[in-house]
């Protein structure tokens, strides 16, 4: 590990005492909520959800970044080894590009993990040996990569958007900040190809109330419900930072 | 406590509460996903910043933040006048094309009320500054903009990439204010789909080849490399250089050229695995920030002449 690389450590591990009174506040909200449930005064303790709990804090935002790529990426890998036969030239450098560009945020955000210890080796395997189903999305037409791609576009933009603040560290926030122009990028050209001239189109950035000309934004815990749709084990992001 | 009860509470004495909040979806959302980490011990918390954002900007921003801000709107307004110039241009923009240009101007347009609303008094101007505050040939250097449809698409593409990065330069600034932080890359999102759908126009479609021996002309929908100097070098060369300072540490606030290639210090070319990446394609998946006073510099160009106030 070179000085520079060992020098993008912008946030320590979150201390014990801190990681504890997460749990605590954690423990205290479950029972407010169910206190609040005052007609289900008896309730089951149920058996924890099979489900893959993404770290705390800003590691756990570098790791849910890291999936998403890891979700895009994977998804051109599939649409590029076997093309639809009506996808054009111009269709598949398009795709080839967004491939290139996925695979280098998705390495770069492993070698950020790795290089600050921001997950447990058990954590990287896991996070690396995630498996996504794309059986939902019809892959041999044009119209139907394109639709996928703009879907797969359209939640990493919006999830960048949803994110980028949610880090406390500032180093952080500008390395994600970079990433977020070109994934706006990707999902206004796959629009483009797709319905031309849909490259900011109401759905992604409204055009009246308050929100006209914001691009959509979504928390991570909506994006994980989304991104669980093509997990076999659903993950889960609690102790993401919200605000 | 029964946020939603408190919040109805204010209303029957503030009518305005839901506009002091973003909207009033943006106050359910702060709301809702809060939901689950919301504790006794965390309620005061959320909500003291919750209403220091709803009430406390009747104060005075910081001079660096409404620096940024009034940089932005100020992009801003050069950015809807040209739009809107170019749609009442005659014979311009083809009818195919109307469609999107009208959706960006559209869009500015929403940025600048935005903007104004952040800013109050501490907007560079109480009013809109009139269109003639611009002068879109840049000197002369232009003068066939609202005539000539490649020039006009080629200073459009100018003004975008500017956009994005002024925004992403500005964040470093902005990081105290969570609010204003998001408002702005969330534009910045916006103004990189607007620039990906310019550089699709300058190439003919959104299925048109680009030609990497001619960024010039036939762009792609991102920044590859310097993008051999834009669409018309030297005078758009510096939209795609190196900001002040251009270099600096892994965790520094720096500003190197669009073709820079190594982020976090790591050198992303040679990092990836899987498929053989060229130094123009490691440069395409990052887009990268530019310091105020570089975008001011290249901004002056496009005020009239005389004016002293804008890009100042």
């Amino acid at each position: 590990m070179s000085d520079a690389q060992s020098a993008f450590r912008p946030q320590p591990e979150v201390p014990p005492r801190r990681t504890f009174l997460r749990q605590a506040g954690a423990f205290t909200a479950a029972s407010l909520l169910l206190a609040a449930c005052g007609d289900d005064d008896d309730p089951e303790p149920t058996p924890a959800p099979t489900s893959f709990e993404l770290p705390t804090g800003d590691a756990g935002l570098v790791s849910y970044l890291f999936l998403l790529e890891r979700f895009s990426a994977d998804f051109y890998q599939r649409v590029l080894a076997t093309p639809a036969p009506d996808l054009s030239a111009a269709d598949l450098a398009v795709l080839r590009d967004i491939y290139r560009h996925e695979l280098m945020h998705r390495d770069l955000l492993a070698s950020v993990i790795k290089e600050n210890s921001l997950v447990s080796d058990l954590g990287v395997s896991s996070l690396v040996a995630f498996e996504f189903n794309y059986g939902t999305f019809a892959l041999t037409s044009r119209q139907g990569v394109l639709a996928a791609a703009r879907t797969i576009e359209d939640l990493g933009a919006a999830a960048l958007c949803g994110a980028v603040q949610l880090f406390s560290s500032a180093v952080y926030i500008q390395l994600v900040t970079r990433l977020t122009a070109t994934e706006s990028r990707h999902s206004a050209a796959v629009r483009d190809l797709l319905q031309p001239g849909s490259f900011a189109a109401a759905e992604v950035v409204p055009n009246t109330g308050a929100d006209a000309g914001f691009g959509l934004a979504l928390a991570p815990a909506a994006v994980l419900t989304e991104l669980s749709k093509y997990t076999a084990l659903p993950i889960t992001g609690n102790g993401l930072p919200t605000t | 406590m029964d946020l939603f009860k408190l919040i109805s509470e204010i209303e029957k004495v503030d009518p305005e509460v839901y506009d002091r909040f973003d909207s009033r979806r943006r106050v359910f959302k702060h709301f809702g996903t809060m939901g689950k980490a919301v504790t006794a011990a965390t309620l005061p918390a959320l909500f003291s910043g919750l209403f220091t954002r709803a009430y406390g900007q009747t104060g005075t921003l910081p001079a660096e933040i409404a620096a940024v801000l009034n940089l932005a709107l100020q992009l801003e307004y050069l950015e809807f006048y040209f739009y809107d110039t170019g749609l009442k241009s005659a014979n311009l923009i083809p009818a195919a094309e109307r469609p999107g240009i009208e959706k960006i101007r559209n869009d500015e347009s929403g940025h600048i009320k935005v903007l104004r609303g952040a800013l109050g008094s501490q907007a560079f101007s109480q009013t809109d500054p009139p269109v003639t505050a611009f002068d879109y040939t840049g000197g002369g250097r232009f003068p066939d903009v609202f005539t000539n449809q490649a020039t006009y698409f080629g200073v459009a593409q100018g003004f975008v990439d500017t956009g994005v990065r002024a925004y992403k330069g500005g964040a470093p600034v902005l990081m105290p204010n969570k609010d204003l932080l998001e408002a702005a890359l969330n534009i910045h999102s916006v103004e990189a789909r607007h620039s990906s759908h310019i550089r699709s126009i300058r190439r003919g479609s959104p299925g048109a080849m680009p030609d990497m021996n001619n960024l010039n002309q036939k762009p792609k929908s991102w920044i590859s490399g310097t993008d051999n100097g834009g669409s018309a070098p030297p005078t758009t060369t510096p939209i795609y250089g190196p900001g002040t300072p251009a270099t600096g540490g892994a965790t520094d606030i720096f500003f190197p050229a669009e073709s820079n290639i190594t982020q976090a210090g790591v050198n992303i070319q040679t990092n990836t695995t899987g498929v053989a990446i060229t130094v123009a394609g490691a440069s395409e998946s990052f887009d990268e920030p530019l310091d105020a006073n570089t975008v001011k510099s290249i901004a002056r160009l496009f005020r009239a002449p005389g004016n002293t106030v804008l890009f100042a």
